[in-house]
């Protein structure tokens, strides 16, 4: 057992220079010095307290995406509908927020009432690709993919239509909401340490349900094996809906805070990618929930690094995505020579 | 199975080896990277950040702003920072005010927005960093008389009154099309393009009237497509907005938008031998993408002001103030002096091009083709005969002009 964690952290060192190599490639290939692009990453992630809270701003949301999709990966299913997931739960912020933004309610209760009005409105979207699952027989992949389209359409919609600021048609987005309906900062900084301790609290719930619930174990069982799962007992369909349900919610809680900490309105991009960032994440980790906090947290310092790129070498800032989805490929290739070279020894 | 294993530790040594092969050739290339420092200042240069809302090199109107900076920079020894592509279709989980204190964190101490799309943006980050310049290009935040102030003394609105440029156009198009029908590529609704698309408008009918045609059957179409530039799946393809013009008899379009994607398409058409051609927009070289096609550009000439103001944020003379820039009439093309200007392309014919000519002299002469009697779309009355508009009034047109086809408003 020990052997093989060994083995496996040493195959995954080995995929994240071989990631790391790959992407000097491609700087030395476009004329660019490798070592001065990794620096100025750092540098733009960790070098000064306001990096660092931005980075945490573009790590909240992932956490939480990557939360929920840690339930529907242990439950075998490929939530790839939680992109769509993100942006529902911000429609619902939204939502909730045109509600009571001229009413006396306390906007305390105003901001707690949408952050919950998301994760039901996200939940809701899930359940609609784990209904299209369980009771029409469309693979979660296709209904995600489509529900996806749906949500972006929506918001569109919802943008150029009945939330449309006065006489502007424009892409760019609601009418901001004014500033009481946002989640209090830290002063001088962007990060809102509530959505911080929502983000972390939602990742300790999901490392209890897997570790230490009976819950978590049937979810477990049926993303193991559906068919000896159900003769041993277990309402196979339920417990995948239950799980995306669960996903749902916290995607949810991710669009929500999108719309309360980060834009305060509804935009096109709310989601910003992080639904598939997330699944990136998540297959990093392999299921261990406690890992999600440092690779998510890693993968938020390249995105908020790599704005340096185009600023001080006028290189194209997507090599951030280049390295993420590099390094996710070439993790799940020495896995898969490790289990090969481990069998054989 | 253990020489694959080898052969994988090997390849990990070699890319290590390139990586520090690279390290060590670091501090050469860092010389080439640092900002250049002007040599006749003995002072540190002053810095300024530009955010472009589209690609530096858009050949439009991020293009403008990024060749307005560069011209600062000549200007003043100062030097540019920029970062282009801003918005959040490209720059996803990030905002303007945001990426403006990365520039700052680079040494900016002034910095350009340089879209609408930015302006709220632009207003929350003036408020969080009194101690910085801002430059809002396009934008009415600051302005006295306007319907959005809010005093920032950081604060200054810069834009030009394109709509003497989009009259130009429209002329243009007037003098071009043989069906009468000129079709205007829109991005998305707002007080700027509503009066944009009108003036070019006004521009068609009084040209069009003055070839001897009757004004009344000119046809002249909008069609939005919800943003500055296409961003796939979210806005209307403005290639195939223009395609759809170009095969319905309109025969002449006119750029609304950040780029001329029209002449692209225009110059395909008239390669199949239909005879189409396009105006483009923003960037003075606009027409070069397509010559054949092209008829000319108005442009945005942002330098002067450019220059003009962030001399002021060096020398301590810097005033919140809203510039909305005229052409130079002397010269409307002179590079040092006018805001905006117009450039004739290659496809414009020699006559149409001496009655344009005629045109811009009567403009420079004060004709006001912003002057009553003027109907919104729906037809209730704007201007009285013989009123001539107020800056708010065109700034704040509500609705497009009678006459006009096409969406004043989201539905």
């Amino acid at each position: 057992m020990l052997k093989s964690r060994l083995s496996g952290f040493i195959f995954q060192l080995i995929a994240f220079f071989l990631a790391l190599g790959f992407v000097s490639l491609i700087l030395v290939a476009v004329g660019a010095s490798p070592f001065d692009a990794f620096k100025n990453m750092l540098n733009g992630s960790i070098g000064s307290m306001r990096k660092f809270a931005e980075v945490l701003v573009s790590f909240v949301p992932l956490l939480l995406v990557t939360a929920g999709l840690l339930i529907t990966f242990s439950a075998g299913l490929w939530n790839i509908g939680v992109e769509g997931q993100i942006v529902l739960g911000a429609i619902g912020t939204t939502w909730v927020l045109r509600l009571f933004v001229d009413s006396s309610v306390h906007p305390a209760i105003v901001i707690i009432l949408s952050i919950f009005g998301g994760m039901a409105a996200g939940a809701l979207w899930a359940a609609f690709a784990g209904a299209l699952k369980t009771f029409g027989g469309v693979n979660e992949i296709f209904g995600g993919l489509g529900l996806n389209f749906v949500s972006t359409a929506l918001t569109l919609y919802l943008i150029f239509g009945p939330w449309k600021r006065e006489g502007v048609a424009s892409m760019s987005g609601t009418e901001p909401f004014p500033d009481v309906f946002a989640l209090p900062q830290v002063p001088d900084l962007r990060i809102s340490l509530w959505s911080l301790a929502i983000a972390g609290v939602a990742i300790l719930i999901v490392y209890f349900i897997l570790q230490g619930t009976y819950f978590g174990l049937k979810i477990k069982a049926v993303g193991k094996n559906i068919r000896a799962a159900y003769l041993l007992g277990i309402p196979t369909w339920q417990y995948s809906l239950y799980s995306f349900l669960i996903c749902g919610a916290l995607a949810g809680a991710a669009g929500a805070l999108q719309v309360t900490a980060v834009y305060h309105r509804l935009i096109p991009a709310i989601s910003s990618g992080y639904g598939y960032l997330g699944l990136m994440v998540a297959m990093l980790v392999n299921y261990q929930a406690i890992w999600a906090i440092p690779v998510a947290l890693f993968f938020a310092a390249l995105n908020i690094g790599s704005i340096q790129l185009p600023i001080l070498m006028h290189l194209d800032s997507s090599l951030s995505g280049v390295l993420q989805g590099v390094l996710v490929l070439f993790v799940l290739l020495t896995e898969g020579v490790r289990q090969k070279f481990v069998k054989k020894v | 199975m253990r020489t694959f294993f080898a052969r994988l530790a090997v390849m990990a040594m070699v890319l290590a080896f390139v990586l520090s092969a690279c390290g060590a050739q670091a501090p050469a290339t860092e010389e080439v990277t640092a900002p250049d420092t002007a040599p006749d200042t003995a002072a540190e240069p002053f810095v300024f950040g530009m955010l472009l809302v589209g690609p530096y090199n858009d050949n439009g109107w991020s293009q403008a702003h990024y060749e307005a900076g560069k011209y600062v920079e000549e200007k003043l020894g100062a030097t540019m920072l920029y970062l282009d592509k801003v918005n959040p279709a490209d720059r996803p989980g990030t905002t303007p005010d945001q990426l403006g204190e990365e520039l700052v964190a680079q040494g900016a101490k002034l910095i350009i927005f340089n879209s609408d799309d930015m302006k709220d943006a632009a207003t929350t980050f003036a408020k969080a960093h009194p101690d910085i310049y801002v430059i809002m290009a396009s934008g009415d935040q600051v302005w006295a008389d306007g319907m959005a102030y809010e005093a920032m003394p950081n604060m200054v609105n810069i834009m030009g009154r394109m709509e003497y440029g989009k009259m130009m156009a429209g002329c243009a198009a007037a003098l071009t099309t043989e069906t009468g029908k000129i079709g205007y590529l829109g991005p998305l609704i707002n007080d700027e393009t509503r009066r944009l698309a009108s003036s070019a408008y006004l521009g068609a009918k009084y040209c069009y009237e003055m070839a001897g045609n009757d004004p009344a059957s000119l046809e002249f179409k909008v069609t939005w497509i919800g943003f500055w530039f296409n961003i796939p799946g979210v806005t209307l393809d403005p290639v195939q907005v223009s395609n759809d013009f170009y095969t319905t008899d309109y025969d002449v379009v006119i750029s609304g938008i950040d780029n001329p994607v029209n002449l692209g398409e225009a110059a395909k058409l008239k390669a199949e031998g239909k005879n189409v051609a396009g105006v483009a927009y923003d960037y003075v070289a606009a027409c070069e993408a397509a010559p054949d096609v092209c008829i000319g550009v108005p442009y945005f000439n942002w330098g002067p002001d450019y220059v003009r103001t962030i001399k002021s944020a060096q020398d301590g003379s810097w005033k919140s103030e809203f510039i909305w820039a005229s052409p130079d009439w002397a010269d409307i093309n002179n590079p040092d002096t006018s805001a905006v200007g117009f450039v004739k392309g290659p496809a414009l014919a020699d006559d149409a091009a001496a009655k344009l000519d005629d045109f811009i002299s009567e403009l420079a002469g004060g004709l006001n083709l912003w002057s009553g009697p003027m109907n919104l779309q729906d037809g209730t009355a704007y201007l009285a005969d013989g009123e001539a508009a107020t800056d708010q009034q065109i700034w704040y047109l509500p609705q497009l002009l009678e006459g006009m086809e096409g969406l004043s408003a989201s539905e």
